[in-house]
């Protein structure tokens, strides 16, 4: 967003060896474009080796692979529909719970916190981006589990798994792993994206806008709703598509306390799974040239789609606007 | 060769003459997490011994079976014996190294280590979802004298594939008909209740975790972290707990007169045997292309098998008994043979 406002370095002088500028140019240019072109390249053959890998699965359960909620090595018989459940249910939970505490973090460094201590809170934030996924799995695990296995699902379990029609989404065993806890931790690790994302676009906004607003006698809370939301909606909109995004596709944190059942449970505690879980778990085991290995490629096949479809409309929301409104 | 082998050769080369050996053989294997710990001091204690260096990754049976069949490595490492054809069409010989044993753990407040009594018809229903309570009647009749709470049974098992789980669910398919027909036996399977975890450490944990919780992990494991194991009825109808000496009873009956060595050791006869034991197996090419290498591995075995017997029992595993090493050296001389013919047993 700054570089936008920057004023381009002069262009170097010209001098004699137009000659050899020119060949190095083309070079530079050659050199470039063939790094361009072999990220596509790549990102083809990852589609296409998938989609080789995963067709005698796909073929052989046909569209059905995608409802069915069978995962039975021992029968050899194979459907995507739990790990693809737990894969939207995990990450939209922890959109959920995401999303609030983002809106709060950017409002308050853009907004509320003085300057001295915008910057120390804004590094902490984005430090917890750098955290490792399997650190969070671990703290989860070790941390986390133990505290919702003996105090939380417990406490939930008898009073609101007591009510009727919601008392089913807090029912059985209090394991302390499950999808409640999997979205748990999952917002933790995509709030700082989400959260970066949000401040930028909101510095963004024109501060005649904010002024003027103020100058009317808004109060803050008027001015974001008024002002800074609608002018940054899009982007917004963007930046959690880019946290779902990664919510989607983490594998060691969720494998760590997901619970890894290949059920869909209707109870949040219940033990559920994730495609990047469940092939990070059976792939070891599986043998090559059998139907198994196959239907973990198609899993591998399907993730890469769902995640490329949400990044591309991500990206696609981010777009910078040629000019603001 | 990669750097880490080259690394390798180069510091074996440096501490020969230190070892008092002029020769140092490599070798590499892949496959079983369940016996590389054994694998790793047999391979530490084998190049002081005999100057042959192992170089094992620990990478599942499921890894070590591919690999061996593109021959990646010298020798594969399998939980799970392969059927007959499979080692046909691959051309290996399958033999084992040495057993080991699964137990259950629980996690039940008031009930002490050993002191539950289980039986395999009754581990199956609770993996099946069908005694959910810890108060259950047909708990309670197995356990008079044992207070047992009215508490929710949390089962819990690998969620990785493991051949833990092949070997447990082995013993619930041989234990319940019904289990058998609905879930089967496999490194993982369709488990109807419960929550997994991953490893035997994930397991644990979980069981630590919850309250009322049943799990199972390997002997060896569930000794050095002192968890709280249960006794199971054998086939002779004695409840036994898990102990080396029911270990060795249960190996001592196991009937090694099968094809390709592929010995049961579930549910064997006998007053002391413990019931959920398995060899965890090696996957050798009978055609190497390198017989010096080849030859290396079964020197390797051969000395395991003589003198490998204290450390195997220090790690909580059990040894082969002799007669079955002698025949698988017997299996050795007849089935490996180099390009030429030349036979890779005995090695020299």
């Amino acid at each position: 967003m700054q570089q936008a406002a920057t004023i381009p370095p002069p262009a170097p002088p010209i001098v004699a060896r137009r000659h050899a500028g020119s060949l190095s140019d083309a070079v530079f240019a050659l050199s470039c474009g063939a790094a361009g072109v072999l990220v596509l390249v790549l990102l083809g053959a990852v589609i296409v080796s998938l989609f080789l890998g995963g067709w005698p699965a796909l073929s052989a359960f046909g569209a059905g692979f995608l409802s069915s909620t069978e995962w039975d090595p021992v029968q050899d018989v194979y459907g995507a529909g739990v790990s693809i459940y737990g894969t939207l249910v995990t990450a939209l939970l922890a959109l959920a719970l995401a999303v609030p505490v983002a809106f709060g973090v950017a409002f308050f460094l853009t907004e509320v916190a003085p300057a001295w201590l915008r910057r120390p809170v804004g590094t902490a934030i984005e430090l917890l981006a750098a955290v490792p996924s399997i650190i969070y799995g671990m703290w989860g695990f070790f941390v986390i589990v133990p505290v919702m296995a003996s105090t939380i699902q417990p406490a939930v379990i008898g009073t609101l798994g007591e009510l009727p029609m919601i008392g089913a989404l807090f029912a059985g065993p209090p394991f302390g792993t499950g999808i409640l806890t999997a979205a748990l931790i999952l917002a933790i690790m995509v709030l700082p994206f989400i959260a970066a994302v949000m401040r930028d676009v909101f510095e963004a906004v024109p501060a005649i806008y904010k002024e003027s607003a103020y100058g009317l006698g808004a109060t803050t809370w008027e001015v974001v709703r008024g002002v800074v939301l609608p002018y940054t909606r899009v982007s917004v909109v963007g930046g959690i598509m880019l946290g779902l995004g990664r919510a989607l596709g983490e594998t060691m944190a969720v494998t760590f306390v997901i619970g890894n059942a290949n059920r869909i449970t209707p109870t949040l505690f219940g033990p559920g799974n994730t495609i990047a879980s469940l092939v990070a778990l059976e792939f070891p085991e599986s043998q090559m040239g059998s139907l198994k290995l196959s239907a973990l490629l198609a899993l591998g096949f399907l993730l890469f789609i769902i995640s490329f479809a949400v990044l591309a409309i991500s990206r696609w929301l981010l777009r910078p606007r040629a000019a603001g409104r | 060769m990669d750097r880490r082998s080259f690394l390798a050769a180069a510091s074996a080369v440096a501490l020969a003459p230190a070892a008092g050996r002029a020769q140092s053989a490599q070798i590499t294997g892949a496959g079983a997490t369940f016996p590389a710990p054994l694998y790793a001091k047999w391979g530490e204690a084998a190049q002081r011994a005999i100057g042959v260096q192992l170089n094992y990754q620990a990478i599942g049976s499921g890894g070590g079976q591919n690999q061996i069949r593109n021959r990646t490595v010298d020798f594969g490492a399998s939980d799970a014996p392969l059927t007959a054809e499979q080692l046909q069409q691959s051309n290996l010989l399958q033999f084992p190294t040495v057993m080991g044993s699964v137990v259950p753990i629980v996690n039940i407040p008031g009930v002490e280590p050993d002191q539950l009594k289980l039986t395999g018809a009754l581990l199956a229903d609770i993996y099946a979802g069908k005694v959910t309570k810890w108060n259950d009647p047909r708990l309670a009749e197995n356990n008079p004298g044992v207070g047992l709470p009215n508490l929710a049974i949390a089962p819990a098992y690998r969620a990785d594939g493991s051949g833990t789980t092949f070997v447990f669910t082995s013993y619930l398919s041989a234990a319940a008909p019904e289990w058998k027909q609905k879930v089967g036996a496999a490194t993982s399977v369709r488990w109807p209740v419960g929550a997994g975890a991953r490893g035997n450490d994930g397991v644990a944990g979980t069981v630590r975790n919850t309250r009322g919780a049943i799990g199972y992990v390997e002997y060896a494991y569930a000794h050095t972290n002192r968890l709280t194991t249960a006794q199971l009825r054998n086939k002779a109808g004695n409840f036994v707990k898990p102990t080396m000496a029911s270990f060795q009873a249960a190996a001592g009956n196991a009937d090694w007169s099968v094809p390709d060595f592929a010995a049961s050791l579930i549910d064997t006869p006998g007053a002391e045997s413990w019931p959920i034991m398995s060899p965890t197996f090696i996957l050798l090419p009978t055609n190497p292309q390198d017989v010096a290498r080849s030859a290396s591995v079964m020197r390797f075995f051969d000395w395991a098998y003589r003198e490998g017997k204290q450390l195997a029992a220090e790690l909580e595993y059990v040894a082969l008994p002799d007669q079955v090493a002698e025949a698988i050296r017997k299996a050795w001389a007849e089935s490996v043979k180099g390009p030429n013919g030349q036979p890779g047993w005995p090695a020299r």
